[in-house]
C-alpha cells in the first residue's frame, strides 16, 4: 500500500516536470486590409494572403521554440474593408492580444496606435514604408519593422556611387507615393555624391494594367518617352504606384539599367534571397504556404519573432516585460540578414541591411563597404540620430 | 656593382637554404597528417597533406558539401552534402566517394559516438536529429528538436548528446540512451557550434548573430559564463563566432570569429580572451592536427586554409583550397 503511494507520488512529479502546468498563452494580432494592389507584372501579383503567411510560419517557429518553454502563441487575424473602421478593430483585437502586427497605410496606422495608446497596447508596423511615421508622426507605441522609404533608396544610392554610376534620369510618378520615393532618392543623391541629371513625371493617365497588344505599344512609347536626355547612368523609377516603372527596362532610347521600382530594387526580402541560412527558411515558407516568400512576409515574419524572441529571453508572456526587453539594450533579432537587428531608440525603427534585387537574383546587400558611421553601419541607411524630427512620449 | 649584387644575391640563396633545411630538420619530428576540407562551392573536398602543406588531391563530391569528419577507425570520410540531401563516405585509401548513409533532408553537421557505430546528424530543414547506424547504413529514428538544428557534440562520457537549434537560440540536451530531450539551455542568436572541454566539465556553444560564446555546467544545465569579443576598429555586428577548438589539456581554445577575419586564442580556464590572430576571410571551421602542433581554419570568402602554430600562437601558413572552404577534419 504504501509503495503503491511513493510510486504514485514519484509517478506525478515525473507527469508535473514532463507537463508542467497548461502553457503560456501569447496572444498576438494581425490587423491588414483586405484586397490587394495591382502590379504590372503578372508574377508580382500578391496573394491574398501576402503578409499574414509570414506572420503565420513566426508562429509555427515561435511554437517550436515555445514547447521547449511552455509558451504557447496564437495570431489573430482581421482584414478591414474600405470604410471600416480601424480603431475599433484595433481596439477589439487587443482585447486579447497584448501585440498587433499591422499592415496598414500610414493615416489608418496613427488612427489604431492612438485608439490603443491609453491601453499600453504596441503595434508592430509590417507594412508602412513611410518616413513621416518614424518622424513627426512617430508613435511611443509603433515598432517599426518595415524599412523607410529613405532607407530604400539610400541602400540603393550607396551600390550606384559604389558602381560609379553616378548621372541619375529620374522618373516620378504623378501619385502621392510615388512623390515621397522622389524625395527620399534627391536625399540620397545629396547624402552619397548623385547627381540627378534630368527629371521628368510619368502621368498616370488611368488605363489598364494588362491588355491583350500592350507590348507593342509600349515598345514604341518607352524610347520615346526617355529620348533626348543628357548623358546618364543609370534610369532610376520612382513608382510604387505600379503605373510604368516595369515597362522601362530594355525600353529606353539609351542602353542604360533601370533601378527603383523596377529593374535593381531595393527591398528587405526577396524569394531568391540564399544568403546566411535562408534557405532553410525559404524553404519551410514555401512547404507551409505554396508560394515564395515576398518582403511583406518577411516583414511579418520579423515581427512575430521579434515577439517570440523577447517572450524566450523573459522567459514570460507578458506584454509589458516583452516590451521593455524589445526596447532595451539587450534586444537583437536573427532574421537571415547577415548580422543582428537592433531597433533605434530614437524611433523604434528596426535597423536592417538592405537587399538589392533584380527579380531573379539578389545583385548586393547594403550598406555597402566603405560607408562608415560611427555607431553602426546600418544607420547609413535612413534618417539617423542627429536629424531625426521624432520626440518619443 | 653587379658583382656586388651578385655576391648578395648568393648570400641570400646561402640564407634561404640554410633557413630551408633548419625548417625541414625541425619539420621532419612531426608526423604528416592528411586534411580534408569541404569547399561548400566548388562541390569538392580538398586533401591537404601537413608535411608539405600542399594541397595532395581534389575530390568531387556532392553538392554544398559542409560537415565532414573522419570515421573513428580513420579509414573513411564523412562529408554532409546538403543540397543532395545525403551524407557521402569517402574512402581515405582511393580518394573518391564510395558510398552514401542516409541521413534526413539537407544534413549540416553531424557526430558520431565514441565506438564510431551511431551517427546524429542535424538536419535543418526539418527540425530534426537522424540516428544512423553506421555499420548497418540505416536510419534508426529522428528526434525533434527546435527550429534549423546545425551544432552537434557527445559528451565525453557519451551519455549526452547537444544539439543547437540556429532560429530557436537553445542547446538541446538529448539523452543519448532514451533518445529524449532531458533540457534546454537558451543561449544568443543563432547557436552555430558546440563542443564539450576533453573532461566534460564544461560545455561551449558559439552564437554566430548574437557574437558570444556560452559556457555552460554540463550538470547543472545552465550558462555560468559568456565569452565576449572586442576587436578594436571592428564593429560588434562583424564579430560572429562559429568553430571552437579545444587543447586536449583544456587550456587553450580558439574561436574563429566569422567575417571578423580572426580567430580569438582563449584562456579555457578564466575564459578570458588572450589573443585575436588574422586569418582569411569568414572563418568558419577548424581541426587540430592529432600532435596538437597545428591547428588549421578553414576562410571561407578568401578560398583558403590557415595554418596556425598552436604553441606559437601564430599563423604560419596559407594554402589555397577550393571554392569556399567550409568544414575540416584531419586524420585521427
Amino acid at each position: 500500500m504504501i509503495r503503491r503511494w511513493i510510486y504514485a507520488i514519484g509517478f506525478s512529479i515525473a507527469a508535473t516536470q514532463a507537463l508542467a502546468a497548461d502553457p503560456v498563452e501569447i496572444g498576438i494580432g494581425y490587423l491588414g486590409h483586405a484586397g490587394v494592389r495591382s502590379t504590372l507584372s503578372l508574377v508580382q501579383q500578391p496573394a491574398d494572403n501576402d503578409g499574414i503567411a509570414g506572420a503565420r510560419l513566426a508562429i509555427e517557429d515561435n511554437n517550436t521554440t515555445g514547447k521547449f518553454l511552455n509558451q504557447h502563441f496564437t495570431l489573430q487575424e482581421v482584414r478591414l474593408k474600405d470604410g471600416e473602421d480601424v480603431a475599433q478593430a484595433a481596439a477589439a483585437l487587443a482585447e486579447h492580444n497584448g501585440f498587433i502586427i499591422a499592415d496598414l497605410p500610414a493615416d489608418a496606422l496613427l488612427k489604431a496606435a492612438d485608439a490603443l495608446r491609453d491601453r499600453g497596447t504596441v503595434l508592430l508596423n509590417a507594412g508602412a514604408i513611410d518616413d513621416s511615421l518614424r518622424e513627426q508622426d512617430c508613435r511611443a507605441n509603433i515598432i517599426h519593422v518595415a524599412p523607410t522609404r529613405s532607407m530604400l533608396a539610400d541602400a540603393l544610392a550607396q551600390y550606384l556611387v559604389w558602381k560609379q554610376w553616378r548621372r541619375w534620369f529620374l522618373v516620378v510618378g504623378s501619385h502621392d507615393k510615388d512623390k515621397l520615393f522622389a524625395d527620399a532618392l534627391r536625399r540620397a543623391a545629396t547624402r552619397f555624391g548623385g547627381k540627378i541629371v534630368l527629371e521628368k513625371t510619368f502621368e498616370d493617365t488611368g488605363g489598364a494594367r494588362r491588355t491583350d497588344s500592350g507590348v507593342t505599344l509600349l515598345q514604341r512609347q518607352m524610347p520615346v518617352f526617355t529620348q533626348q536626355a543628357p548623358a546618364y547612368d543609370v534610369l532610376l523609377a520612382a513608382d510604387e504606384s505600379e503605373v510604368f516603372a516595369s515597362y522601362l527596362p530594355y525600353r529606353t532610347w539609351d542602353p542604360r539599367p533601370v533601378a527603383g521600382s523596377a529593374g535593381l530594387v531595393p527591398t528587405s526580402w526577396d524569394a531568391a534571397q540564399d544568403q546566411w541560412g535562408s534557405t532553410q527558411l525559404q524553404n519551410r515558407f514555401v512547404k507551409l504556404n505554396s508560394r515564395h516568400m515576398t518582403a511583406l512576409d518577411m516583414q511579418a515574419w520579423t515581427a512575430a519573432r521579434m515577439i517570440g524572441e523577447g517572450a524566450s529571453r523573459v522567459n514570460s508572456g507578458d506584454a509589458k516585460a516583452i516590451l521593455n526587453f524589445l526596447k532595451g539594450p539587450d534586444f537583437s533579432v536573427a532574421a537571415f540578414k547577415g548580422q543582428r537587428l537592433t531597433l533605434r531608440d530614437w524611433n523604434l525603427q528596426l535597423r536592417q541591411p538592405v537587399l538589392l534585387v533584380d527579380g531573379r537574383m539578389v545583385v548586393s546587400v547594403s550598406p555597402q563597404e566603405g560607408f562608415l558611421h560611427q555607431v553602426s553601419e546600418l544607420d547609413t541607411l535612413g534618417v539617423d540620430r542627429p536629424e531625426t524630427k521624432c520626440k518619443l512620449h | 656593382m653587379q658583382a656586388a649584387l651578385k655576391m648578395r644575391n648568393i648570400g641570400m640563396w646561402r640564407r634561404c637554404l640554410l633557413f630551408g633545411l633548419a625548417a625541414s630538420l625541425a619539420a621532419t619530428p612531426a608526423r604528416a597528417y592528411t586534411a580534408y576540407v569541404s569547399n561548400e562551392k566548388g562541390n569538392t573536398v580538398s586533401v591537404i597533406d601537413t608535411d608539405s602543406w600542399t594541397v595532395a588531391k581534389t575530390i568531387k563530391v556532392g553538392q554544398r558539401p559542409r560537415g565532414i569528419e573522419f570515421t573513428r577507425d580513420g579509414k573513411s570520410v564523412m562529408v554532409a552534402v546538403g543540397d543532395d540531401d545525403t551524407i557521402q563516405v569517402i574512402d581515405t585509401k582511393k580518394q573518391e566517394v564510395v558510398d552514401t548513409l542516409p541521413s534526413g533532408p539537407d544534413p549540416e553537421l553531424f557526430t558520431q559516438d565514441a565506438a564510431g557505430k551511431i551517427l546524429y546528424v542535424a538536419n535543418e530543414n526539418d527540425n530534426t536529429v537522424t540516428i544512423i547506424d553506421l555499420e548497418k547504413r540505416a536510419r534508426l529514428g529522428d528526434i525533434q528538436v527546435g527550429v534549423e538544428p546545425e551544432g552537434m557534440t557527445i559528451s565525453p562520457d557519451g551519455k549526452m548528446l547537444i544539439n543547437t537549434s540556429e532560429t530557436t537560440n537553445m542547446a538541446h540536451f538529448i539523452d543519448t540512451s532514451t533518445r529524449q530531450i532531458v533540457a534546454n539551455v537558451l543561449v544568443d542568436a543563432r547557436p552555430r557550434f558546440a563542443e564539450f572541454k576533453r573532461d566534460g566539465s564544461e560545455l561551449w556553444v558559439s552564437s554566430e548573430i548574437g557574437g558570444s560564446v556560452s559556457i555552460i555546467d554540463p550538470v547543472k544545465r545552465v550558462v555560468t559564463g559568456k565569452i565576449n569579443f572586442e576587436i578594436p576598429g571592428l564593429r560588434r555586428e562583424a564579430i560572429q563566432p562559429v568553430g571552437i577548438g579545444t587543447t586536449k589539456d583544456g587550456k587553450t581554445a580558439f574561436v574563429a570569429l566569422g567575417p571578423a577575419n580572426r580567430v580569438a586564442v582563449v584562456d579555457a580556464t578564466t575564459h578570458q580572451v588572450m589573443k585575436y590572430l588574422l586569418v582569411g576571410q569568414r572563418v568558419w571551421h577548424m581541426a587540430f592536427t592529432p600532435d596538437e602542433k597545428y591547428l588549421l581554419v578553414t576562410n571561407g570568402v578568401s578560398n583558403d586554409v590557415s595554418v596556425i602554430d598552436v604553441a606559437a600562437q601564430k599563423v604560419i601558413k596559407t594554402i589555397q583550397v577550393g571554392e569556399l572552404p567550409w568544414g575540416i577534419t584531419i586524420q585521427p
